[in-house]
């Protein structure tokens, strides 16, 4: 099994937030929005670097969308941020109307995405976002698994014309990718070759699955372990091609089964190629106070979990 | 709870039971609870028509809804040490498996809570939606509620403002936590917003100012007042200029206790400034 190192912990929102500082230089296109959420979202250097370019809205997120929007009419490449839920449900209709509909070059991201947002509990812990922003059409659904790989995505959306939902989180977790990648866009990532299971996984969940394929391999379990960091438009080739080889899927996420990662694996298999699956995911549940660990192993997001679902799925072909 | 001393030892107590839950979890939001001791524990002591017990629907008693969830930490002290639960579950306060969540919710069915919020600006609407029941239930109780001043940058707030007014939902107050600060600043410096009493009244209601909501004799003489304004055909604001943390010197007065903890050190300082009264869970 290739081996990948964690070459130090750190949140994917300071990734979004150096992206967002490195775009100050270099694109004077890029705008940023914030929330009354700048600490949070890591938007404060960009904000003192070019203060000119940056709107902090106060606490009015669907305001936010909207000068979002407007913005883009004259070339500005607005960034908005606040935590995912804000991101999203609290505004489903004006990045409905406003800007997927309109076409609207506008970049939605979006921290502290699921569970492991921890203590501040369900009312924060969105894990029906992928759902939500999947199904407007022409919107690009991103899910970042670490540091550099969040880094490099928010460089990546600037030079994308269209409307982007970029999601990531609070805690401090695994930087394995490597630090100068170039990010591509509905292109996923083979991270290790197998031949028994394929385990497709996104955002936080992809370290995961890692420690998972280690721990299979210890059984005698070869798993192939793919990173989607795009949902929408999901790399089907890929799947495809995978799942035609091992003959069974497990998809692994930080989100509700319902609308997530894991039903799209499952329509495309379903169109093409229809092959035994399990989810590793929220089963239609809200989320609850806690630490991120403790949240993750409760609700079943974590290695053992995987672990599991492939075993399942194995016995399933 | 009659006696000024009792209830300024209430208040006491709840001031240490907000530190003490923050420090334990090293999550949660001190400086808007330390804030809002005052109001809420005359609030539930003093002013609100209560029934024993909990049941969600609350007919025949007055109705108290937090809109700003996240000062959960004052809001679980006043109904623990109001009767609602066992002030001992205190200690569970955003841990796994607790009915005290991060932000209040009525998932768990903790007593005392009747609908969920931490995303803000919701909880005006929700108070004018029972205040229309009680009407027409025929119940002549009240309903209030209370509200961050950064909450008030959320545009449904003055929907419900509108509404209010134009639908003349006259049993109901809802008060402002006007401290001037919020998560990134001073209001003043994240997004102004300008003279709030004239901004209510503009929209028609009735609008007290409360110089000093950490004053007990100030809060409960303006509870007293909106009381007697209910019914008048126009919904009642309080305009409650408080200062965040207060109770705690280092915590007084600054954004920046908005959503810390305190650490070890600075909880016993804290509990210093606070001495036990009623008795620490
Ligand atoms: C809809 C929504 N947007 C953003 C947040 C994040 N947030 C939590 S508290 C807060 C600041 C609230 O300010 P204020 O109402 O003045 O409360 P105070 O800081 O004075 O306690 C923000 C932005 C949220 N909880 N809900
Ligand atoms: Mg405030």
């Amino acid at each position: 099994m290739k081996k990948y190192t964690n070459t130090g912990s750190k949140d994917t929102r300071s990734g979004f937030g150096d992206g967002l500082t490195e775009l100050g230089k270099t694109n004077p296109n890029v705008v940023a929005l914030c929330a009354d959420l700048t600490g949070s979202l890591k938007m404060g250097d960009f904000e003192k670097n070019h203060p000119e370019r940056f709107f902090q809205v106060g606490i009015a997120e669907a305001n936010m969308m909207g000068i979002a929007a407007g913005m883009t009419i004259g070339g500005k490449i607005p960034f908005t941020g606040t935590f995912a839920n804000f991101s999203t449900g609290r505004v489903y209709d004006q990045i409905r109307q406003s800007i997927a509909y309109s076409d609207k070059n506008v970049k939605i991201c979006a921290s502290h995405a699921g569970l492991t947002l921890g203590e501040d509990g369900a009312t924060h812990q969105i894990l029906e976002d992928i759902g939500l922003m999947k199904m407007l059409p022409g919107m690009t659904v991103i899910n970042t698994c670490d540091y550099n790989q969040t880094k490099a995505a928010t460089i990546a959306i600037a030079e994308h014309h269209g409307p982007v939902y970029l999601r990531f989180g609070r805690p401090k977790v695994a930087n394995f990718t490597p630090e100068d990648q170039t990010f591509e866009i509905g292109k996923a990532v083979l991270l290790n070759e197998g031949k028994d299971v394929t385990i497709i996984a996104t955002g936080h969940l992809v370290w995961e699955a890692l420690q998972a394929a280690e721990q299979l391999e210890e059984k005698g379990i070869s798993a192939e372990v793919i990173n989607i960091h795009t949902i929408k438009p999901l790399d089907e080739a890929a799947i495809l091609a995978s799942v035609g080889k091992t003959g069974c899927v497990v998809t692994a996420e930080e989100h509700n089964f319902l609308g997530g990662l894991g039903e799209s694996v499952a329509r495309t298999l379903v169109l093409n190629q229809p092959a035994p699956q399990e989810f590793v995911a929220t089963m239609d549940t809200f989320g609850e106070s806690g630490t991120p660990e403790q949240l993750m192993e409760k609700y079943g997001l974590n290695a053992a979990a995987i672990v599991k679902a492939s075993e399942k799925v194995i016995k399933r072909k | 709870m009659s006696n000024t001393q009792q209830l300024e030892d209430f208040v006491t107590q709840v001031r240490r039971d907000i530190v003490r839950q923050v420090h334990k979890v090293n999550s949660g939001h001190p400086g808007g609870s330390l804030g809002c001791a005052e109001f809420i524990s005359v609030l539930y002591q003093e002013v609100m028509d209560r029934k024993e017990g909990f049941d969600m629907d609350g007919k025949g008693e007055d109705l108290f809804f937090l809109s700003n969830g996240h000062i959960s930490p004052v809001f679980y002290s006043v109904l623990a040490r109001s009767g609602y639960f066992p002030v001992e579950e205190l200690s569970t306060f955003r841990l796994i498996d607790s009915r005290l969540q991060g932000h209040p919710t009525t998932h768990e069915g903790l007593p005392g809570v009747r609908v969920a919020s931490g995303s803000l600006g919701q909880g005006l609407s929700v108070a004018i939606g029972a205040a229309n029941t009680k009407k027409l239930n025929g119940d002549n109780h009240l309903v209030y509620s209370l509200h961050g001043d950064g909450e008030l940058q959320e545009g449904q707030n003055w929907e419900a403002i509108m509404y209010a007014a134009a639908k003349k939902v006259d049993n109901l107050i809802a008060t402002v936590d006007r401290n001037h600060q919020q998560i990134d600043g001073c209001t003043d410096d994240v997004l102004p917003m300008g003279n709030l009493v004239q901004k209510f009244e503009a929209f028609g209601w009735d609008v007290l100012e409360l110089e000093n909501g950490n004053n007990i004799s100030q809060v409960r003489e303006a509870l007293k007042e909106a009381k007697g304004r209910t019914g008048k055909g126009k919904p009642v604001a309080i305009i409650m200029t408080t200062e965040m943390g207060h109770g705690v010197d280092f915590m007084m007065g600054s954004h920046k206790w908005h959503g810390v903890a305190p650490n070890d050190e600075q909880l016993e300082k804290a509990l210093a400034q606070n001495p036990e009264t009623l008795g620490d869970y």
